[in-house]
């Protein structure tokens, strides 16, 4: 990077190159009165004329070019190589609640492997009647189920904790995605090996050179894991551990193993390293939390926001967001446009699902003033998301992992917004 | 029982014997147990194979054993390159060693010694997932012996010390009375609030702290302008060669994931726990500025040794045998034909 360009704030960059995208037009479009015919209705465009695309350009879609920007993105400092690595989602760029697999954020402990249908297999042993072998086809045989749940890593907004860090919602918020998974119950698969009375914990590995083993309770295994195979109605993608993956609903990410092929019925947890030295969260006395599986409720607004600034001016401005909680439904989000001295209830997009996102709206009339912006979730637990002052009054700065505060985002006259937090 | 014979209709001719048969009869049947009868029971070498977890009871051990100095030298060839010759870390990987009573303080330093609270999860995470990106490649003794170094490395253990099977459990770990299980619905009761605060919640609210100081969000890049049409540049060099096989290429890249851990190559690429390999063919062995080389491979250079299709190939084929004291801990391409797919991959990289 150049001394210049150092110089710049990244959003300040991205604000300008889309105020100058939006055009002089958009602001001019305020006073209701075109200047001059505009050339994009009065002439005849080539799209007009000429001939699109055959229905064999694309056997596979891809957005179109003009959406090259919405792409999965990495902070290449925070780790020491892309292979054991996170990327993040643009959220700031995303509407509705299902997240598309292509730009659904990524997290590899050992790279993202390449497995084959035909040698998939899943072991289910440890304390049971009969251990089993499956395949991917006798999986696709048991009854199965369509289920939507946001998949959200431990550490997404982890870079927060001891300050306003990263300007943008794609970073600070973007490793979570929202998916409609088939695949069938983990308890249909348990059942079918017998589950012996002394069983208390499964272990669920994958079949990559990390493995990434974890260990869940044998309630929540029987009460609503998937083991799946679709996402948004099509084969997961390689990223996201085709061809199998279990789903462990509101609980961390990192409990969701990609690549699934053992799991073990067990009578004590392993303990293993993805669930002591990682995913573990130290308190300010140095005394460490384990099993924080649950993903406390919490939302962001996604635009606008660093990268999705305000480009149109002063009137109609639709403020968004997504809203989630591990333990339950959203049962409301409320939005403060002066940072948490004063709250109006937002609109949400339909009501809450189980685990799963929530789409809200709060559609103002902007007066061009600058704005505090921040949204505060409720879950059908009675959970209300704290403030990130309320959340360090409890676990200190050293948490890495479930930091759910909510979020401020500084809106300024010209448009702009920015990471900020606030007394 | 009932639920079990009905949806079985494979089982349904043999109603009467299984109502009146013994559970030791229904387990001898062939196929599986369950509802569906769908999969086949797990053959006791398929499970050996797979389940090789270790909780901390150190149930699923193998026998075996590793003493400190033979764990410093596998260390050094195989782990060192990410994790530095004293477990300390290089770079952004992770430090193995030291961090002693810093859990308390501002940025924790968390290591096997300073927070693990398990010697069992030490060796089931060596043995399931180490060396990156040569995963299950150590024999049982290997890992306890790599075990036993980082406890030295940590002054867990003394350095004529040899771990076993039998003493494991013996390992104290400094962190082990330092966790809790998930106390949120109790500490933080306070967040399950009835009726949050809509008006009036706080007099004023300042600016305390702001992203943009930091700088360090990576840049928003903006959709890329149709493209326009970019003319190859064939310099005279060049045009000589023979055009890459692109298949060969792209057989070449797949093979290259496995360097990807420690080797970056194309546009941008840079030096990470190994040099960048950007033109690596035909070139000098050793010539990317700034990298620390072995000093097997400084002599290697200092003797005029070039990269060329062949002596690359044979290093890649088994580059101990090959340069012996290289810190390339990969063990080597078994296959001519990758070997072959991966140097025109290399060949077909360019900054």
């Amino acid at each position: 990077m150049s001394d210049d360009a150092k110089g710049m704030a990244p959003s300040r960059r991205q604000f300008l190159t889309g105020a100058a995208a939006a055009g002089a037009g958009a602001v001019a479009a305020g006073a209701g009165r075109a200047a001059a015919p505009d050339p994009l209705i009065t002439e005849v465009q080539d799209w007009a004329s000429g001939l699109g695309d055959g229905v064999d350009v694309t056997p596979y879609g891809l957005p179109i070019e003009y959406e090259s920007d919405v792409v999965r993105r990495n902070v290449e400092w925070l780790t020491a190589d892309t292979i054991s690595s996170i990327n993040f989602t643009p959220i700031h760029a995303l509407d509705g609640t299902i997240t598309p697999q292509g730009c659904a954020f990524e997290r590899h402990h050992s790279g993202a492997i390449e497995l084959r249908k035909e040698d998939y297999r899943l072991m289910i042993n440890g304390l049971v009647d009969t251990p089993l072998v499956f395949t991917y086809a006798d999986l696709e045989r048991f009854p199965r189920e369509n289920r939507v749940y946001f998949c959200e890593c431990a550490a997404n907004s982890g870079m927060e904790w001891a300050g306003a860090q990263l300007n943008g919602a794609q970073f600070t918020h973007g490793m979570i995605h929202n998916m409609e998974y088939s695949g069938v119950p983990l308890r249909t698969l348990l059942e079918e090996a017998g589950v012996s009375p002394q069983s208390k914990w499964v272990y669920v590995e994958g079949a990559d050179a990390s493995s990434n083993g974890r260990s869940i309770p044998l309630e929540k295994a029987m009460d609503d894991v998937l083991v799946a195979f679709k996402a948004n109605g099509e084969a997961l993608r390689k990223e996201h551990g085709y061809p199998v993956r279990l789903v462990v609903p509101g609980w961390e990410g990192n409990l969701w193993i990609k690549w699934l092929r053992r799991v073990e019925v067990m009578d004590q947890p392993v303990e293993s390293r993805e669930e002591t030295s990682k995913y573990t969260d130290t308190l300010a006395n140095g005394i460490s939390r384990k099993w924080t599986w649950e993903m406390d409720a919490k939302s962001v607004i996604t635009s606008p926001s660093p990268q999705a600034p305000v480009t149109h001016g002063k009137g109609p401005l639709v403020i968004t967001g997504l809203a989630w909680s591990g333990r339950g439904a959203i049962s409301g989000v409320d939005v403060s446009l002066d940072g948490g001295k004063t709250w109006q209830q937002a609109r949400l997009a339909a009501p809450g699902a189980d685990k799963a996102l929530t789409r809200f709206y709060l559609d103002i009339n902007w007066d061009g003033a600058e704005m505090l912006l921040q949204s505060r979730a409720r879950d059908t637990s009675g959970y209300v998301q704290p403030t990130k002052a309320q959340l360090r009054e409890v676990r200190g700065l050293n948490s890495i992992y479930h930091n759910n505060a909510i979020q401020t985002w500084w809106v300024k006259a010209n448009g702009e917004a920015e990471n900020v937090e606030v007394s | 029982m009932s639920r079990f014979l009905e949806a079985r209709p494979d089982l349904k001719a043999g109603r009467y014997i299984a109502v009146t048969a013994t559970l030791v009869c229904l387990a001898a049947l062939p196929a599986s147990a369950g509802q569906f009868g769908l999969g086949r029971p797990a053959l006791p070498e398929e499970i050996a194979a797979w389940d090789v977890d270790v909780p901390p009871d150190g149930s699923g051990l193998p026998e075996g054993s590793g003493d400190v100095l033979t764990g410093e030298e596998i260390f050094a060839e195989k782990c060192a390159a990410c994790h530095g010759d004293f477990a300390e870390g290089v770079g952004n990987w992770p430090k193995l060693a030291g961090g002693w009573d810093t859990l308390d303080h501002d940025d924790p330093v968390k290591t096997v010694g300073s927070y693990w609270p398990h010697v069992t999860s030490v060796w089931d995470y060596i043995n399931r997932s180490m060396p990156f990106g040569a995963a299950q490649t150590l024999s049982a003794d290997e890992v306890y012996a790599v075990t036993a170094y980082i406890l030295y490395s940590n002054d867990l253990v003394d350095d004529d010390f040899t771990l076993t099977d039998q003493n494991i459990l013996e390992v104290r770990m400094p962190n082990r009375e330092g966790f809790v299980v998930d106390d949120r619905q109790e500490a933080e009761r306070h967040f399950w609030t009835d009726s949050p605060c809509m008006e009036n919640c706080k007099t004023t609210v300042e600016i305390t702290m702001r992203a943009r100081t930091l700088d360090v969000t990576p840049e928003t890049p903006s959709a890329a302008q149709p493209e326009t049409a970019v003319t190859q540049q064939s310099d005279a060099t060049k045009a000589l060669e023979p055009a890459p096989d692109p298949e060969l290429v792209a057989a070449g890249e797949k093979v290259f994931r496995k360097c990807k851990a420690c080797h970056q190559v194309g546009k941008g690429a840079q030096s990470r726990s190994g040099p960048a390999l950007n033109d690596v063919v035909g070139a000098p062995v050793a010539q990317v500025e700034g990298f620390r080389y072995s000093k097997a491979m400084s002599a290697a250079a200092a003797d005029g040794l070039v990269w060329d299709e062949e002596t690359l190939g044979t290093f890649l084929a088994k580059p101990k045998a090959f340069l012996k004291g290289t810190k390339m801990s990969f063990s080597g391409l078994r296959k001519a034909e990758d070997i072959a797919a991966v140097i025109a991959y290399l060949k077909a990289q360019s900054d």
